[in-house]
């Protein structure tokens, strides 16, 4: 299929996976600036699957798509170092406080508005939530049929895909028309690394709002090279109802939060050495837990 | 109208334990709000499973008996879901967040606008005061989970959408028969009211499922083994005890994520729960998510280097050490003592 339009859905993300003693503020809330941000793993892997498909594919276009507060800009600068053609990052008040059905209703108007995709990735979930929820509720909004958990990319034939599922316990090879919606699974092959000529190329890539805070000295960079220009939209770019989006575009809320408090149990310390670890075993024993 | 349904998944007519699961946790819900359990059945070979379904207290079963309805594909189980839940209204729905739930439960929240709570490690009922609007809403679905990393408990509403939908993995909730002589009704659906052609768009073309050879779940004792152990190599020691004692060889996320052991062994909110006589937590930190996995273990011995490892909270045994070298006195002690 010629002119192949893959859009690629990613997500900054706290680094939840390394969280360290000051991750949270004595008032229980989340400390994010002690959190790295990252790309979301699991959409690197979509990344890496969408640039294979693009590879195999004449005139095929990789475009990616975030939504964030301004900073989220770096994970469209981390995609074109990798490859990705083109990028927008979606970012407005107005989506603050989204849950998944929100976050989702805004990514489908967006790609709405793009227009002309053939082929939406996405990273299965992401590591903050864990909900994998926004990749099949971006296809129900778009009214495509969706392929999850896709861990390898088989082929194209004419309009129709053929992709390898990874299940909880097996796999199944299935074949999707176009246009279509995947969720790429972690186990798919990792994101290939930057390129060299490409952050060359690229790392002055900007937003709007980025190339107005800036020296003023590199305007001219913008005009002379436009390809520097990180598109960015605000809710006045897309078509929406406001009563989707955001706090009150999402039908759950969170009630409460709790901090993670721990009951002690009465704990019997043991010591490591020969004598304290058979004391303990014989008693294992002689109350029946083992043997 | 207005009662809770609980989506049971089936392969080759066999109702899936998380099913099972998530009935006996509805039957409480719906004796709670005195409302009738309501069980949504769709695959092949389904003749007679209201029989298994009832004694966990259903009141309805909706039976979709056809071939095209497994394997489970997502948009004809999608517009059955979406269609009969328009009608029938359901307060709660309920599914297991297994990778069929996972795809079904959003696609579904999705079209009914609908809120959808994923992976939930408990469910309540209670009220909330919306003080800014003044409003008191009675007798919602409390959606408990962990968030952010396992750092916080987020209890999660849907005041204004129905239905309240939540998945919870295989385990979380105890199966178990209300009556065995209880009975309801059987209610067949014409899915040719909800399923258009267009459904069938995505052709499987072939499967490979393996039964899981992994018993975690079953295993008396679990010798489990977090980042701390170090690498694969040491985690043979696990084995050994393991194999030792009886039991299976457990693993937290961050050691599948090192690659130490298989994603089938996983304990915790996206693993597998496991309630074990004995719980041997080796490096494992005890991030919630993990506790919420086997907090409920009769027993619990901490192996850790760090004295102040959260799981060692929850232990009935606390061993500061290096797992490298308790490990092997604990296979030694034991043979010493049982001989």
């Amino acid at each position: 299929m010629e002119g192949l339009k893959i859009l690629v859905l990613a997500k900054q993300v706290p680094d939840t996976r390394n969280v360290g003693k000051d991750a949270m503020k004595a008032d229980g809330t989340v400390n994010r600036a002690a959190l790295p941000a990252i790309f979301n793993p699991e959409d690197l892997n979509a990344l890496e699957m969408a640039l294979t498909i693009k590879e195999g594919c004449r005139g095929a276009t990789v475009t990616l798509l975030t939504m964030g507060p301004g900073r989220a800009a770096e994970i469209i600068r981390e995609g074109f170092f990798r490859g990705a053609d083109d990028g927008i990052l979606l970012t407005d008040r107005a989506f603050a406080g989204s849950d998944t059905l929100a976050t989702s209703y805004a990514l489908a108007q967006a790609i709405c508005k793009l227009g002309g995709v053939h082929l939406v990735v996405a990273g299965r979930q992401a590591i903050d939530g864990d909900t994998a929820q926004v990749g099949p509720q971006v296809a129900e909004k778009l009214n495509l049929p969706q392929v999850t958990y896709v861990e390898e990319f088989l082929g194209l034939d004419g309009d129709r895909i053929r992709l390898k599922r990874r299940l909880e316990h097996g796999v199944e090879t299935v074949s999707a028309p176009l246009p279509l919606l995947i969720t790429v699974n972690g186990s798919a092959p990792e994101c290939r690394p930057r390129n060299a000529r490409l952050l060359m190329k690229y790392k002055h890539a900007k937003t709007i709002s980025e190339i107005q805070s800036a020296a003023e000295d590199y305007l001219h960079l913008y005009n002379d090279r436009p390809y520097l220009n990180i598109q960015e939209w605000s809710v006045n770019h897309i078509d929406t109802d406001p009563a989707q989006l955001g706090l009150e575009g999402s039908p759950t809320k969170v009630k409460k939060i709790d901090n993670v408090v721990l009951q002690s149990r009465d704990a019997r310390i043991i010591p490591a050495t020969d004598e304290g670890i058979e004391e303990m075993m014989i008693e294992l024993i002689e109350n029946h837990t083992i043997g | 109208m207005n009662h809770i349904f609980v989506y049971c998944e089936t392969a080759n007519g066999v109702v899936a334990e998380v099913s099972l699961e998530l009935l006996t946790k509805g039957r409480k819900l719906a004796d709670q709000l005195h409302c009738k359990l309501e069980a949504v059945v769709l695959g092949k070979n389904l003749e007679g499973c209201e029989r298994l379904l009832f004694p966990y207290g259903v009141d309805v079963v909706h039976v979709a008996d056809d071939p095209r309805l497994d394997p489970y594909q997502t948009l004809p189980h999608a517009s059955i879901l979406i269609g009969l839940f328009r009608e029938e209204q359901p307060q709660i729905a309920l599914m297991g967040a297994t990778s069929v739930g996972r795809d079904l439960g959003p696609r579904v929240s999705s079209a009914l606008h609908s809120g959808l709570t994923a992976d939930c490690t408990s469910l309540e009922i209670g009220d909330h005061e919306d003080k800014k609007a003044g409003i008191l809403y009675k007798d919602l679905l409390y959606q408990i989970r962990p968030a952010f990393g396992g750092n916080i408990i987020a209890t999660i509403i849907n005041p204004d959408h129905r239905p309240q939908m939540a998945t919870v993995r295989e385990g979380v909730m105890k199966k178990e028969i209300l009556d065995p002589a209880y009975t309801g009704v059987v209610k067949r659906v014409d899915i040719s009211r909800y399923v258009h052609p267009e459904d069938f768009v995505v052709e499987i073309i072939d499967r490979h499922m393996e039964e899981s050879r992994v018993n975690i779940k079953g295993a008396p004792v679990v010798v489990a083994g977090g980042y701390g152990v170090g690498s694969k190599e040491n985690f043979r020691m696990l084995y050994e005890l393991a194999e030792l004692l009886g039991g299976e060889v457990g693993a937290s996320r961050a050691a599948v994520d090192a690659g130490y052991a298989s994603h089938q062994r996983q304990i915790g909110q996206t693993g597998v729960t496991v309630r074990p006589k004995l719980y041997i937590a080796c490096g494992i930190s005890g991030q919630i998510q993990h506790r919420a996995g086997m907090e409920e273990s009769a027993r619990i011995i901490s192996i850790n280097t760090d004295p102040e490892a959260p799981i060692n909270t929850i232990a009935d045994y606390v061993v500061t050490g290096d797992v490298a070298e308790v490990i092997p006195r604990m296979i030694r002690y034991y043979k010493k003592n049982t001989r």
